[in-house]
């Protein structure tokens, strides 16, 4: 019979034991006796959000298709259990085995945002695995970081022996049989990582040292070893309707925040928006072709007896199949009884076609995401959304019987003007205006109509045009929050307006993980000690403590946010080659300032550097 | 057609909540390829319905689930095309058609029966065979109990149809397990407790469901022989 790490006695105290038992449909259990490698796949958030990341389940099916591969599912133990395992010394274990990750070959941790950078610390620490890469001893497992924030890993390098750039589909296989061979040839650690550093997309940052000049900035790098590469090119998948799918996903017990088939309709995105990152470290726009989708669908749903099905993707309207898949999966679910949610698409007859065939209208509501309240500053971040087709599009929808919209706005976009902030009122008013000339009045069910406004505040970006663009500081992200809501307040429909925006803390925080250097690292680690987890939640995100962090670790804040930055500043993560290269950002950076926009890649191909992947929508694709 | 399904639930499944058994099974449904009935609506669900809920911690062999079909071809294959798809820790025993004038699994609860195992050592009460044998005897067994709302004073007296001893580390009862009186293992464990003078901490014992009956022409029958 299975075992369970953690006595009964600690299950039936701790909130939602099925956290931490495994047993899941579809999860798979093998023999560690018939296995080479161990590999303990993280990602450093509690289960229910950890359990509804895609990537995750990619690699978790493609290692466990490898006979010699059992590959484990690891998360965050909520605060309750944190306390439990502390305090009697548990080391935190896979869920499939439930035996301590400390066993294990390797520890992978999938990085997806930069608050979730003290879950590291606390994964690693429950783990019982030294915190920084250099005191990890000959039997401690290999700690791998991957995904998004891999892209400057440099604030959390100490943390990790290696970090894998890109896709995982293409290196791992590699990766894993060197680690195989240099263990039966009585190899050490060091000799592993000697011969991973080889490996494209693997970075090994204790064999770099961080270079600066007196006013901090970098000046350099300095290698360890002259075989080791200057820059390190992200790993890509160039036929993602060739590759590993996870066609039996793991089914968990509990509901968890993406509890649907998920389908990965195509990577990349072919919009360049000047202040997003994916848009540009995922070039370029890779489409699956639509039979395999279609054949993914049934065979996931079949597998998993999940009741939803959703779409995956940056931009899905611009999937070029999405009519041919979107009537086969109405007609097949249809009939099965199963559920679509729909991605946000761009509005117009056919999407809100779509959405009358699958979802209530009256419960559904509409989004837009114009980012910017005027025209001028759509056209520096490069949105190619115009006032005009928003409000057609909403034209089109009340007259279809929708009456709520949902707005996406950010602050504190570069040349920002305190016009554009008006324009965010000014628009959300006007789409108000259009619901009450485009209905009757006798037509309006409960007579209103409901907008939600939200803004965001801007964070400038690794690998974008707007990687050199100073962020705003706390006061000045409060004082165009009020401005917005005082420009909402003073529109004639602010009645049918409701306004949210984020905590601003936060975001200068994350600004500073974003573009922040080595020196950022022992302010995390010092913060994680002094109780910070789970920073992403906001009732456990301590600002004070941070703030204080960062100033008895001497290091300045401002420094890595609100600074300007010169054209030819060397940056951490400029070792890194994402395809894009930096005279591409740059130039972009130059006509966002004269608001200049670019075509897309399907319009018009930029020359960004991601042709040189030779794949997807390129010129450059065999 | 209605369609009653008798499973077992153990191991690690006994952390699992009652309304996560039902999701699972909702999906389990759907992976077994079973023409299961929907509601009408926007958004239609399968029509289901669980005998008792069983609480987080205890163990059933005798856990009971209505279905609705619209056509199958027989109860055995509807048995191993479930089967098939189950987890460790739950097995399907029975598969077996109601007549349609059968009353719902939830609504035919008469009463379960349990057994009460040490899960190390022995009960700490002498002579336990006998001890019980004299609480069932007691002319009345109160109990006080306390929720969030309210303090009742119930007597258990009625609700416990049978009480023994299954050797000196394991005890047997029989409930009543209906919605207007069930009684929960638990309480009768701490009557008990307070009757021989002993403290029996309510971790130190794994519940098991051995059974849930229905009443029919006055005797209790389990559930799937209706
Ligand atoms: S549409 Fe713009 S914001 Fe959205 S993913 Fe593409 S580049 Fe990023
Ligand atoms: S090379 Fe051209 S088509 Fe390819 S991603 Fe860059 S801009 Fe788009």
């Amino acid at each position: 019979m299975r075992k369970t790490a953690l006595s009964e006695e600690i299950l039936l105290q701790v909130e939602k034991p099925a956290r931490y038992i495994g047993n899941e449909v579809n999860s798979v259990v093998k023999d560690r006796e018939d296995v080479a490698v161990r590999f303990a796949m993280c990602f450093p958030d509690v289960y229910e959000i950890g359990m509804s990341h895609l990537g995750i389940q990619i690699l978790y099916s493609m290692f466990n298709s490898w006979e010699d591969v059992w590959c484990e599912r690891v998360y965050s133990p909520w605060t309750d259990l944190d306390q439990i395992m502390r305090k009697q010394h548990i080391p935190l274990f896979g869920l499939e085995s439930q035996e301590p990750v400390k066993e294990m070959d390797f520890l992978g941790i999938t990085l997806q945002y930069e608050m979730c950078y003290t879950n590291i610390l606390q994964i690693l620490d429950l783990a019982q695995i030294p915190l920084l890469a250099t005191e990890r001893g000959e039997d401690m497992p290999i700690v791998i970081g991957g995904g998004p924030c891999t892209y400057n890993p440099e604030p959390i390098a100490d943390f990790f022996d290696l970090f894998y750039i890109g896709e995982g589909e293409t290196q791992y296989r590699r990766l894993l049989d060197w680690y195989v061979e240099n263990r039966e040839n009585g190899g050490s650690r060091q000799d592993f990582l000697r011969g991973a550093a080889q490996i494209p997309g693997i970075y090994v940052p204790q064999f770099y040292e961080e270079l600066y000049h007196e006013d901090g900035t970098i000046e350099g790098r300095r290698k360890l070893y002259e075989e080791l590469p200057d820059v390190v090119r992200k790993e890509i998948v160039t036929d993602v309707s060739d590759t590993y799918y996870p066609l039996r996903p793991v089914v968990p017990f509990i509901k968890v925040t993406q509890d649907r088939v998920v389908l990965e309709i195509q990577r990349g995105c072919i919009r360049g928006c000047r202040f997003c990152q994916a848009g540009q470290i995922y070039r370029p726009v890779r489409e699956r072709h639509v039979d395999i989708l279609k054949r993914y669908a049934v065979e996931m749903l079949q597998s998993t007896g999940h009741e939803e099905i959703s779409l995956s993707s940056l931009s899905s309207s611009d999937y070029s199949q999405l009519n041919e898949l979107l009537e086969f999966l109405i007609e097949e679910c249809g009939q099965k009884h199963i559920n679509i949610s729909l991605p946000s698409l761009r509005i117009d007859a056919f999407s809100l076609d779509v959405m009358r065939k699958v979802q209530d209208v009256k419960k559904s509501s509409l989004t837009f995401a114009p980012e910017a309240g005027s025209q001028r500053l759509r056209d520096v971040i490069n949105k190619g959304l115009t006032e005009e087709v928003i409000l057609r599009g909403a034209a089109l929808a009340f007259e279809g019987g929708w009456t709520r919209v949902k707005l996406y706005f950010m602050l504190g976009l570069p040349t920002e003007t305190e016009e554009d902030i008006k324009g965010i009122g000014e628009l959300s008013n006007k789409i108000a205006a259009t619901f009450f000339e485009t209905v009757p009045k006798d037509k309006r069910v409960n007579g209103k109509v409901q907008i939600v406004t939200s803004t965001s505040f801007f964070i400038p970006k690794p690998f974008t045009p707007f990687q050199w663009a100073p962020m705003c500081t706390k006061e000045e992200f409060l004082e165009k929050a009020y401005q917005t809501k005082k420009g909402i307040m003073e529109q004639l429909n602010q009645k049918s307006i409701k306004y949210n925006w984020h905590e601003a803390d936060v975001s200068v925080l994350e600004g500073v993980f974003a573009r922040g250097d080595r020196r950022v690292a022992k302010v995390i680690l010092e913060a994680y000690r002094r109780g910070c987890l789970f920073d992403s939640w906001s009732e456990y995100y301590k600002n004070d403590v941070w703030i204080q962090c960062f100033e008895d670790c001497g290091v300045d804040i401002g420094f890595y946010t609100t600074r300007e930055r010169s054209d030819d500043e060397i940056f951490p993560w400029d070792f890194i080659d994402c395809g894009v290269t930096r005279q591409f950002l740059l130039r972009e950076w130059k006509k966002a300032q004269a608001g200049v926009v670019s075509p897309n890649c399907q319009e018009q191909c930029q020359g960004c550097g991601a042709g040189t992947f030779e794949c997807g929508i390129c010129p450059t694709a065999s | 057609m209605k369609i009653r399904i008798k499973f077992s639930k153990y191991g690690t499944m006994k952390y699992i909540g009652h309304l996560d058994m039902m999701r699972f099974f909702q999906k389990a449904i759907r992976r077994a390829g079973i023409d299961v009935k929907y509601s009408e609506g926007f958004s239609p669900h399968q029509i289901m319905s669980f005998a008792a809920p069983l609480g987080i911690g205890m163990e059933s062999k005798g856990e009971y689930m209505d279905i609705e079909v619209c056509s199958m071809t027989s109860t055995q294959d509807m048995k191993e095309a479930l089967a098939r798809v189950m987890v460790e820790g739950v097995d399907i025993i029975s598969v077996s058609v109601l007549p349609d004038n059968a009353k719902n699994a939830m609504a035919s609860v008469a009463a379960a029966s349990y057994l009460l195992q040490r899960k190390e050592g022995d009960y700490p009460v002498n002579d336990l065979a006998e001890k019980l044998q004299a609480f069932l005897a007691l002319e009345a067994i109160p109990y006080t109990k306390e929720t969030k709302k309210s303090v009742v004073e119930l007597n258990l007296k009625e609700g416990i149809y049978e009480l023994a001893a299954d050797g000196s580390n394991a005890i047997r009862m029989m409930v009543n397990a209906s919605s207007s009186g069930n009684i929960k293992p638990g309480m009768v464990m701490e009557a008990f407790c307070s009757f021989a003078g002993v403290e029996i901490p309510a971790g130190s014992y794994q519940i098991i469901k051995l059974e849930t009956y229905t009443e029919n022409a006055h005797k209790f029958v389990p559930l799937d022989a209706v």
